[in-house]
């Protein structure tokens, strides 16, 4: 803190936080016009377990500090101490808000590995659960990004009409979150009757839901003043920091994985990838709008597409990859998300790498937020959308 | 399997053998010497617009001499290719930190450093990210017990006689 004249600009290192030890500061607190302070561990508004340590002077944010790691649970660990199946069900606990995504990025990396493939019947299915997963997930962030914000009603909304797609995968599968719907090499379940019908009722329900959403959100003023220019980030910038997903397509890349390497049968659609411009919150908030509407029109046309014939590609009941290594990865509803596993021609992955997108996305928090405002910072987190349990792993 | 490409050839007749191209189901991936890192990482982002560097990781080879595997996913927007560089490092050395190069390699590298103990040269702030900095050992390498905690951090911090 000795040099504390020094770092009044905003071109103060993260890194020197650390080091700054009000308490042994032998000028009176008031003096000062640098203030550190505690977000999170336990906020409302961090989503989970994440600590930021920001660095103010008086409303404006100097820097931040994220402190992670306090929901990690060794998933990767765990991963070579199982087998190939048996670590399936845990990687739905990384993102447990689009665990269907998880589990198909999982599934898909171990078939490739084995070089199998699932049958176009389980694709189908697969798509249909993996795009409604993606509603599910935007819906969720939605209703808390709007709740950090201070727009209390449309978390009820969104989580009304969450329900009906949750209410899919229970019947689907039997569990609602963490459904583990999936299977190296296809889907254990066939459909259930009134599986079709359920998913083309909930296509008609939740159109002019998105409608809805829009009405509360889209033109009121105070969400505008809270949202435009808030968080900005440039493309290049997100490029650099490795950041994927929705904020990427919103600082202007067209990029989607499910168009730039097309994984399952995303290639047999016909699905625009929605851009902004800005790169500021209101622009992840327009982008996640209209991947709602461009999940609806993949799911209407999985739905009347989806063939008959086995759910189950040809997998041997124990799982024993050759020896080799892959990298295969998702466009999850958060970003890239990537498994790289190592099979060393036994039961067990050798290594098993979880590329987690949230994780990698944190990072760029303390570029979004810096010079912004205290209350930009709960905006700027909420628009990352990140989940806690997949940046600890 | 071989991996041959222009790009490739090109490298190859710069570095000789110190630089291994292959390819496994269809993922291109080059075998790199330490001592090219991070030159190689370099010449593919500026010269091949490798401008996103997916994942850092590692994998760990107890019985191997050079024990770790130290590996770079990358991705190219212009070109829609990816691509993975490998390399082999001793157990106790480090390897240049790419921070410089991509930044987002920062808080990756910092978790393959908590994970494995590889320590990245230049790196601006090494430090663990997932773990408590206070904790001992590096749980993803391979003689690190899938049960095994820091008991005494365990019992100093969280006031509990075993976190199991």
């Amino acid at each position: 803190m000795s040099d504390r004249k020094n770092d009044s600009t905003t071109d103060v290192s993260v890194h020197s936080l650390a080091n700054l030890d009000l308490e042994t500061h032998e000028k009176p607190y008031l003096d000062s016009n640098e203030l550190v302070i505690n977000m999170g561990p336990q906020h409302p508004a961090t989503h989970g377990v994440l600590r930021v340590i920001l660095k103010l002077d008086g409303e404006k944010v100097l820097g931040t500090e994220c402190i992670i790691g306090y929901l990690h649970r060794g998933v990767e660990k765990i991963g070579e101490n199982r087998t190939y199946a048996m670590f399936n069900p845990y990687v739905d606990r990384m993102d447990y808000c689009a665990a269907v995504s998880n589990g198909l990025g999982y599934c898909e990396a171990v078939e490739k590995l084995m070089n199998v493939e699932a049958p176009p019947r389980a694709q189908y299915i697969r798509v249909i659960l993996t795009e409604l997963q993606r509603i599910a997930s935007h819906q969720l962030w939605l209703g808390t990004h709007a709740l950090d914000i201070g727009a209390m009603t449309p978390l009820f909304y969104t989580f009304r009409d969450r329900e009906e797609i949750l209410k899919i995968f229970e019947r689907y599968c039997g569990a609602r979150l963490t459904t583990h719907a999936f299977r190296i090499g296809g889907c254990q379940y066939e459909t259930y009757a009134g599986f079709e019908k359920d998913v083309k009722n909930f296509l008609t329900f939740f159109a002019p839901k998105v409608d809805e959403y829009e009405a509360l959100l889209t033109t009121n003023r105070i969400w505008l003043e809270r949202t435009k220019n808030v968080g900005v980030i440039s493309g290049a910038d997100c490029i650099a920091l490795g950041v994927t997903g929705p904020v990427l397509r919103a600082s202007g890349v067209k990029w989607d994985l499910r168009k730039a390497q097309p994984y399952a049968n995303y290639s047999k659609f016909d699905f625009e990838i929605p851009i902004g411009t800005n790169g500021d919150t209101y622009d992840r908030y327009l982008v996640r709008m209209a991947e709602m509407r461009q999940s609806l029109r993949i799911v209407e046309q999985a739905v009347n597409g989806i063939p008959e014939g086995p759910i189950m590609g040809k997998v041997p009941k124990v799982i024993k990859p050759p020896v080799g290594e892959i990298y295969h990865s998702i466009e999850a509803p958060k970003g890239e998300l990537g498994y790289f596993i190592v099979s060393d021609g036994s039961t067990q992955p050798y290594r098993l790498r979880v590329r987690p997108p949230s994780f990698v996305n944190l990072q760029a928090l303390d570029l979004m937020v810096r010079g912004a405002l205290v209350a930009d910072v709960v905006a700027v987190i909420g628009t990352i959308d990140i989940v806690l349990g997949e940046v600890d792993r | 399997m071989p991996w041959t490409s222009p790009m490739v050839e090109k490298y190859r007749s710069q570095y000789g053998s110190g630089l291994d191209p292959l390819t496994y189901l269809g993922q291109n991936y080059l075998a790199v010497d330490r001592s090219l890192i991070p030159d190689i990482l370099r010449l593919l982002r500026d010269e091949e617009q490798f401008d996103y560097c997916v994942d850092i990781t590692a994998a760990h080879y107890p019985k191997r001499e050079k024990q770790f595997d130290v590996i770079w996913i990358l991705y190219s927007f212009p070109r829609n290719e990816r691509v993975r560089v490998k390399t082999q490092i001793a157990d106790g050395a480090s390897i240049p930190s790419s921070v410089a190069i991509w930044p987002t390699a920062n808080w990756l590298e910092r978790e393959v450093y908590d994970m494995f103990g590889i320590k990245f040269d230049g790196h601006p702030d090494l430090k663990r990210i997932l773990l408590p900095d206070g904790w001992k050992g590096h749980p993803l390498r391979k003689d690190y017990g899938i049960l095994q905690q820091d008991q005494e951090w365990v019992q100093i911090n969280l006031g509990i006689e075993s976190g199991q």
